[in-house]
């Protein structure tokens, strides 16, 4: 999960990091507590709000209204603003980069640090981006701090400075399970000490149970993908017009693929996972209608799962409720033959092999 | 001979009495596993599919020489559960349980390491040497006893794919089902070094899939140390674009992840990739 801003930078204050003074705004008459000049920052979860228009800085009262109107409500990349941070502007001598995130090759968090902070980091060439593996059975060590400060070249006090705040955000990486925990800029104040300006933090969301203090985001889903949460289906919107339905991520990926191999288009992309439960089925389908597809290709390997339990499954909403497009199949594993005659006698087609049934979808599709 | 698992591997299902334990526990003693006992807390004295209930792995392994431990427990218990197996002397441990949070994965796979122990997993399907051993929920009728090494990401992916071998004659040495999680322990590289030293293994199969770079990895590794052929298939050339971890992630990445690189990165490893998974069974039969 991808903490806002305020929210990661509540867990920076808990964590003993220095963060601007500031406040999340409501309305426009509710500046109280802050000194000018100041800066409104939209709270969305996705980077780039600065060149949307999300962040501005204000000098008086009557700009802080007009500007705070402009942001709240605006929609950056597709997040409407609800909630705007207001804080303190401070005094930069120098701003440094700093994350922990996850190296999965190596399988250990990974620190990387540069001096060529505040602007992309992508565009930061590798020489100049300093990186530090932790192994999590040893944990932070001195040694792994020194390293990164001394390229950092930071000088003898704020280099103190700096070497709290990365033993601070690994801390807080592992205690809160996080996926990245990131602040850029974290600068060197002009009148000295360090500050976080910014914050992204990612929770693992596995682990998202043993931190109950965290309140989960609001996400928003089309109304097809909250109905799928609920049943605990694996469904996601794409822009085609056939409907797949499939077992295993792997699975349901490389029938998108061949798909497109026939110039075919998924529109929705729906997991069965391991179930071969009929009723889990039967709202599979039931979700599959909603969503109004071209053609249904259920692309279907058993293993664990029988496949004549899932046809009769198909079997029942489509002799029950009727569909209205048609339904290709392609079923191969335990029980197929069975699965087979009974999709057949629900009137399905049926193809022999992946790039068959494949193709079938996508010239009927079409 | 085999890699990693076979007739030597004596079976602790961690996990043993729920419903999946039950069901699996049957499963693999059909397929000729020797599951010698299985671990429930508090269940010490009962049987399952006439297996020893034990209430923790030390007594498994004192009383039933078990080495090789499969956890079926549920996530927020998976990472005690591989400590105790891990502690209790196993040297193989293959991990089913799914959404596990990745910094317990993290602890486990180096504590494994520390401890000279293979960790298979977490959130995969498990391991199948043909003829001799299953270990995991992968299921048996598919398998083929034969010299063909396969190591994967995917789940029911490498169902249809050992499947379409089978089909055609070709059977299979080891079947390693990698995991799908973003931290697994044992890694293709891993799995390719062992089939390199494994007498029965004349050729191996990766099925790969987008994110990350292990196939990019792997892809460098078989350049340098990887003498038998190697073929892949790699899901998800069209899928939406993914979950990716802010810039820190893209910045370890660097451009590759997507399938195009995976594929082009086989490529020129010399390593044939199919268009389609069942394709890969003709590419063997015409190249072997």
């Amino acid at each position: 999960m991808k903490l806002f801003e305020y929210r990661g930078k509540e867990l920076f204050d808990k964590y003993g990091i220095s963060v601007p003074n500031g406040k999340l705004v409501e309305t426009k008459n509710d500046f109280s507590g802050l000194n000018f000049p100041f800066v409104l920052k939209a709270q969305v979860p996705i980077g780039g709000r600065g060149k949307a228009g999300g962040i501005k800085s204000v000098d008086n009262l009557k700009e802080a209204q007009e500007k705070f109107s402009q942001i709240m409500g605006m929609d950056i990349k597709g997040y409407k603003v609800r909630k705007v941070l207001a804080e303190e502007k401070v005094d930069i001598k120098k701003e440094l980069y700093l994350s922990i995130t996850l190296d999965r090759s190596k399988r250990m968090p990974l620190i990387m640090a540069s001096s060529e902070g505040g602007m992309d980091i992508e565009s930061v060439p590798d020489s100049k981006i300093f990186k530090e593996w932790i192994n999590p059975l040893i944990g932070i060590q001195s040694f792994h701090i020194r390293s990164i400060i001394s390229k950092l070249k930071l000088g003898k006090e704020d280099g103190k400075e700096a070497a709290k705040v990365i033993s601070k955000i690994y801390k807080l990486f592992r205690e809160y399970d996080c996926e990245l925990v990131e602040i850029n800029p974290l600068i060197i104040k002009k009148d000295g000490g360090v500050m976080a300006l910014d914050s992204k933090v990612n929770i693992n969301d596995d682990a998202m149970y043993r931190h109950q203090d965290i309140e989960p985001e609001v996400v928003e889903l089309t109304p097809l993908e909250k109905d799928a949460k609920e049943k605990g289906i694996a469904f996601i919107q794409l822009e085609g017009n056939i409907g797949v339905i499939a077992n295993g991520a792997g699975l349901t990926m490389a029938t998108l693929d061949a798909l497109t191999n026939y110039n075919g288009k998924g529109g929705v992309f729906l997991d069965l996972g391991g179930t071969d439960d009929p009723e889990k089925v039967k709202q599979a389908f039931e979700l599959m209608k909603k969503a109004k597809p071209k053609v249904i290709f259920l692309n279907l390997f058993g293993g664990i799962t029988k496949c004549d339990t899932v046809a009769k499954g198909v079997k029942e909403v489509i002799t029950k409720e009727g569909i209205d497009c048609p339904v290709i199949t392609r079923i191969k594993g335990c029980n197929e033959d069975q699965a087979k005659d009974i999709l057949k006698d629900a009137g399905l087609i049926t193809g022999t092999t992946l790039q068959d049934a494949a193709q079938k979808s996508s010239d009927l599709a079409r | 001979m085999a890699i990693f698992v076979d007739n030597n591997s004596k079976v602790v299902v961690q996990g043993a009495t729920g419903h999946q334990g039950v069901f699996h526990i049957g499963a693999m003693k059909e397929f000729g596993t020797k599951v010698v006992a299985g671990v429930t807390p508090g269940k010490a004295g009962q049987k399952v599919e006439n297996v020893p209930i034990f209430d923790n792995v030390f007594d498994a392994v004192n009383e039933c020489d078990a080495n090789t431990s499969l956890i079926l427990v549920p996530a927020r218990f998976a990472k005690d559960a591989v400590f105790e197996a891990l502690d209790a002397g196993c040297k193989t441990v293959v991990v089913i349980t799914e959404n596990i949070p990745f910094h317990d994965a993290m602890e486990f796979v180096h504590y494994a390491k520390y401890k000279n122990a293979v960790l298979i997993g977490p959130n995969c399907p498990g391991i199948a040497s043909p003829g001799k051993t299953k270990i995991g929920i992968l299921p048996g009728q598919i398998f083929k006893e034969g010299n063909i090494g396969v190591a994967s990401r995917s789940g029911t992916l490498t169902y249809e794919i050992v499947n379409s071998l089978s089909e055609k004659g070709i059977g299979q040495s080891t079947c390693v089902g990698l995991g799908g999680d973003p931290i697994i322990g044992t890694t293709f590289i891993d799995s390719l070094n062992a089939f390199e030293k494994d007498k029965d293994t004349k050729a191996v199969v990766l099925v790969g899939e987008i994110g990350g770079t292990a196939e990019e990895e792997a892809a460098d590794h078989i350049k340098e140390y990887i003498s038998k052929p190697v073929f892949a298939f790699i899901a998800g050339r069209t899928a939406p674009p993914g979950k990716r971890m802010g810039h820190a992630g893209a910045i370890i990445a660097r451009g590759k992840g997507t399938a195009e690189s995976k594929i082009k990165a086989f490529k020129d490893a010399d390593v044939q990739v199919a268009k389609f998974p069942t394709d890969i069974a003709d590419i063997i039969e015409s190249s072997i």
